[in-house]
């Protein structure tokens, strides 16, 4: 079974999202909350991708055989470019001062959608960090809210560290401990959940910029390029 | 007519032992938990920390989700309410009855600022989304109680009650009486439902017989998406699976509808009746009503209702005395959330967590409820199901449009004499439906409430059937006198406050089109904003996860297209 994805043949089998098909063929599909390893999410929507003229998410999408998939047109990547844009202007992304930046992916897919100005009135919303635990620092404005560090806590460390509270523009990520503060929580810095946050909202204390900017991960190969795409494994998917 | 009792202050010394009962009677089930909470707010007026922490070591969830889940649902609260909570209904109709005048006079009587609870613990006053009273409005909670027709006098003597502790259920009775306002009988309501009558057709013609008539009655799901019911219940049956589920969405949240409150009142033999003659036909053994915690007033009746059948052979084990007919129905209450009447985020609150809509595929028939197939219909299509199994598919037929077929019950509200319930046959005209329930001075409609359709004076001749306009329970009228961009704020503002938050479009896209509406109407915005809200609106309806953020531009979008002069005149005077 194949579909076409931007005039390219893309091979895939039975139970195959149109991400999973695209991952596996080498081929770029911008994504933020989306990860092999785990159960998709599609909340960010960036993934975005017109389907027989249809728009759907490609990660929660299962692929159909003979189906003409477009993603990297004008049209597609201008709605990216607007959802990017709000998730800008949702939190607060000082880049430059950002340790993320350069391996940062919203950043990265900011630059393949060519978005290169800001486009919303910033929401601008109170700061809140939380540098309790001795490892692990979050700031709660740089988070979109895309729930790996949740997934990956309860699905692979076990530990349910995290979680979303509220509802609309409410919704925040919250921690689980008496406290709420990370450094009460069963957090470890060698969790699965350490090293999943896609931009600069969970960062590892004590290793403030040991990679220079400017040889960063996206600095040296843009998103869609091979080097950048990560291994592709299953081990999340729940028939495994 | 409702035996209402004042709630308990808030005891440190019993919080344990009411969690533990309560946990034991739901046999420790985690996916209990909402129901738990709710109870625990209707006991406490919040749900104290002891609480979140009893239930988070006995049901083994993380505290910080169960606070999670507090804060997503608008009846759940961290801190203590007090002893009286009144909840004014805040849609567009109550705010053109004057309930914003009425709020401010309570608030000054008792002297609070709305949704602060008042420093001795006495009563909170805040304002929720519609409660489905919009032919009686303005329309209001106290204890979950609905007041109707509130005015002047009635918020004087309601201070003076609150002022004098006065138990809810010795408040006058006048104050909760909730009228039916049937105003137009067709088919469905013209006469009396005969109790077994669809189930005693079931036994007699088989489930394809039933089906059949389904089809031929043209049944479409009355919740809005208009699905085929027929074929609905038709693939749930037909899919392998050990256990299934028959689901009422009782959600009714669409700002203006009351007809499933009026069919959950009045006709509520029907509806069960239509519920369990799903279950037989798909082989489910279970069902759910999923009742919107406004219209908890109403649990006490249909539990009523419920054993009743039970006593009648009508529900339970072996119905109407056939081997192997078991079927029967629980009640759950929603705590408040426009995007729980989403039948899949709804299906995650019966599981006892945020409503937050699934992926799908896969759909509910497929994997819905605990993971297993279940049917999911709004209350009006099981309404409509239980008569035509009695009637027939050809009686239905014979009224409508050939694509709409039979009659519907639409909730009328707004600027017109006679609010009420009324049963029309598809394929009439918006001027018909005007002149039946008196409105004149006609500036717009709202048809299907803020993601339907904004109908203006120029376009009555349109027709409310799924070939024109297609017709969900709201339908909203406006006279001249009405500030139309006002309205349209109203519903801006309302999908950002119902927006689940999940997914990028939606969450950031409805607070950004709430903001701009607001500059459009105070007179400020500027064309490059006005392009922006087309541009937002765009990526809103492309890319957002469910209908809710798919639906929620349409507001805006519909009056800049069809009254752009409104927008014009506001840029030269702002
Ligand atoms: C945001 C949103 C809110 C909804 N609210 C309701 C509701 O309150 N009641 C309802 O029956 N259907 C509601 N629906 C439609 C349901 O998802 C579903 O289609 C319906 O319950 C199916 O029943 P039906 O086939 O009988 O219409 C809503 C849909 C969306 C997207
Ligand atoms: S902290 Fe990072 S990984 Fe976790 S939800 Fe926020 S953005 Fe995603
Ligand atoms: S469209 Fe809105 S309501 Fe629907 S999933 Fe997205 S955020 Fe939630
Ligand atoms: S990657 Fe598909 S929605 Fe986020």
């Amino acid at each position: 079974m194949s579909f076409i994805l931007d005039g390219k043949n893309i091979p895939f089998k039975e139970g195959d999202t149109i991400m999973d098909a695209a991952l596996n063929a080498d081929t770029y599909i911008p994504h933020l909350c989306h990860d092999p390893e785990f159960v998709p999410h599609g909340s960010c929507r960036v993934c975005l991708v017109s389907c027989n003229g249809r728009y759907v998410s490609a990660c929660t999408q299962p692929a159909v055989d003979g189906s003409e998939v477009e993603s990297n047109t004008e049209a597609v990547n201008s709605i990216r470019r607007e959802l990017v844009a709000m998730l800008f202007a949702e939190g607060v992304h000082i880049c430059p001062a950002c340790e993320k930046s350069g391996s940062c992916k919203l950043q990265a897919v900011a630059y393949y959608v060519g978005l290169l100005t800001p486009r919303y009135e910033h929401f601008n919303p109170p700061g809140r960090l939380d540098a309790s635990h001795p490892d692990m620092i979050i700031d709660f404005n740089r988070c979109i809210l895309c729930e790996l560090c949740v997934r990956a806590s309860r699905d692979m460390d076990g530990k349910r560290v995290f979680s979303i509270s509220g509802r609309g523009s409410e919704a925040s990520l919250v921690i689980n401990s008496e406290s709420g503060k990370l450094g009460d929580s069963l957090f470890d810095v060698s969790d699965r959940a350490a090293d999943i946050c896609p931009v600069g909202a969970l960062l590892p204390k004590h290793k403030g910029y040991e990679v220079p900017i400017g040889q960063r991960r996206y600095d040296i190969t843009a998103i869609d390029g091979a080097a950048a795409r990560e291994p592709v494994k299953k081990s999340g998917k729940s028939d495994d | 007519m409702h035996s209402a009792t004042n709630m308990p202050r808030f005891d440190t010394e019993h919080v344990i032992p009411f969690v533990d009962s309560l946990v034991l009677s739901a046999n420790k089930r985690a996916d209990r938990l909402l129901q738990l909470l709710v109870e625990i707010q209707t006991q406490y007026s919040f749900v104290p920390d002891q609480a979140i922490l009893r239930l988070a070591e006995q049901l083994a969830i993380p505290s910080s989700e169960i606070r999670g889940i507090i804060e997503f649902y608008s009846f759940l609260h961290l801190v203590e309410q007090g002893d009286f909570q009144i909840h004014f209904s805040d849609s567009v109709i109550d705010r053109m009855s004057g309930s914003k005048v009425l709020i401010q006079q309570l608030c000054d009587r008792l002297g609070v600022s709305p949704g602060e609870p008042r420093a001795d613990g006495r009563v909170t006053v805040s304002t929720v989304s519609c409660i489905g009273m919009a032919d009686q409005a303005p329309a209001a909670l106290v204890n979950g109680y609905p007041l109707t027709k509130l005015d002047s006098k009635r918020i004087k003597a309601m201070a003076q009650l609150i002022e004098s502790s006065t138990p809810v259920d010795e408040w006058p009775a006048d104050f909760f009486l909730v009228s039916n306002n049937i105003r137009r009988r067709d088919l469905l309501l013209a006469a009396p439902f005969q109790e077994g009558s669809a189930l005693s057709h079931l036994f007699k013609t088989g489930t394809d017989g039933i089906l059949d008539k389904l089809s031929r009655s043209g049944l479409r799901g009355r919740g809005g998406a208009g699905f085929k019911t027929a074929a609905k219940w038709q693939m749930c049956r037909d899919i392998d699976a050990d256990e299934r589920y028959v689901i009422c969405n009782a959600d009714e949240g669409e700002p203006g509808s009351f007809k499933d409150r009026f069919l959950l009142e009045t006709c509520a033999d029907d509806v069960i009746e239509g519920i369990t003659l799903c279950g037989l036909i798909t082989g489910a053994n279970k069902g759910i009503i999923y009742l919107r915690v406004e219209y908890r007033y109403l649990k006490q009746h249909l539990e009523e209702r419920l054993a009743r059948r039970r006593d009648k052979a009508l529900l339970g084990e072996g119905i109407l005395d056939q081997d192997g007919a078991d079927f029967d129905i629980e009640i759950r209450l929603g705590a408040g959330a426009y995007i729980c009447g989403e039948e899949s985020a709804l299906i995650e609150s019966l599981e006892g967590k945020r409503g937050i809509p699934r992926n799908r595929p896969p759909y509910p028939v497929t994997s819905g409820y605990m993971g297993k197939p279940s049917v999911v219909n709004n209350v009006a299509t099981f309404f409509v199901a239980a008569w035509v199994a009695t009637k027939g598919g050809n009686w239905f037929a014979s009224k409508g449009t050939a694509e709409s077929i039979g009659t519907k019950l639409f909730s009328i509200s707004g600027d017109c004499r006679y609010p009420g319930i009324y049963e029309f046959p598809f394929g009439l005209t918006i001027s018909k439906v005007l002149d039946e329930c008196g409105a004149s001075e006609t500036q717009a409609v709202q048809v299907t409430g803020p993601a339907g359709n904004l109908v203006l004076s120029d376009s009555l001749e349109r027709k409310l059937c799924y070939e024109d306009l297609p017709a969900g329970g709201s339908f909203m009228i406006f006279n001249k006198s009405r500030d139309l961009l006002g309205i349209v704020k109203t519903f801006s503002d309302f999908f950002a406050h119902e927006s689940c938050g999940f997914c990028t479009p939606c969450r950031v896209g409805t607070s950004l089109i709430s903001d701009l509406v607001t500059r459009v109407h105070s007179g400020h915005a500027t064309q490059q904003e006005l392009d922006q809200i087309q541009i937002i609106a765009e990526v809103m309806n492309t890319s957002s996860r469910c209908g809710l953020g798919r639906t929620a531009s349409r507001p805006i979008m519909q009056a800049l297209q069809q009254a752009p002069e409104l927008f014009t005149h506001r840029g030269e005077t702002g």
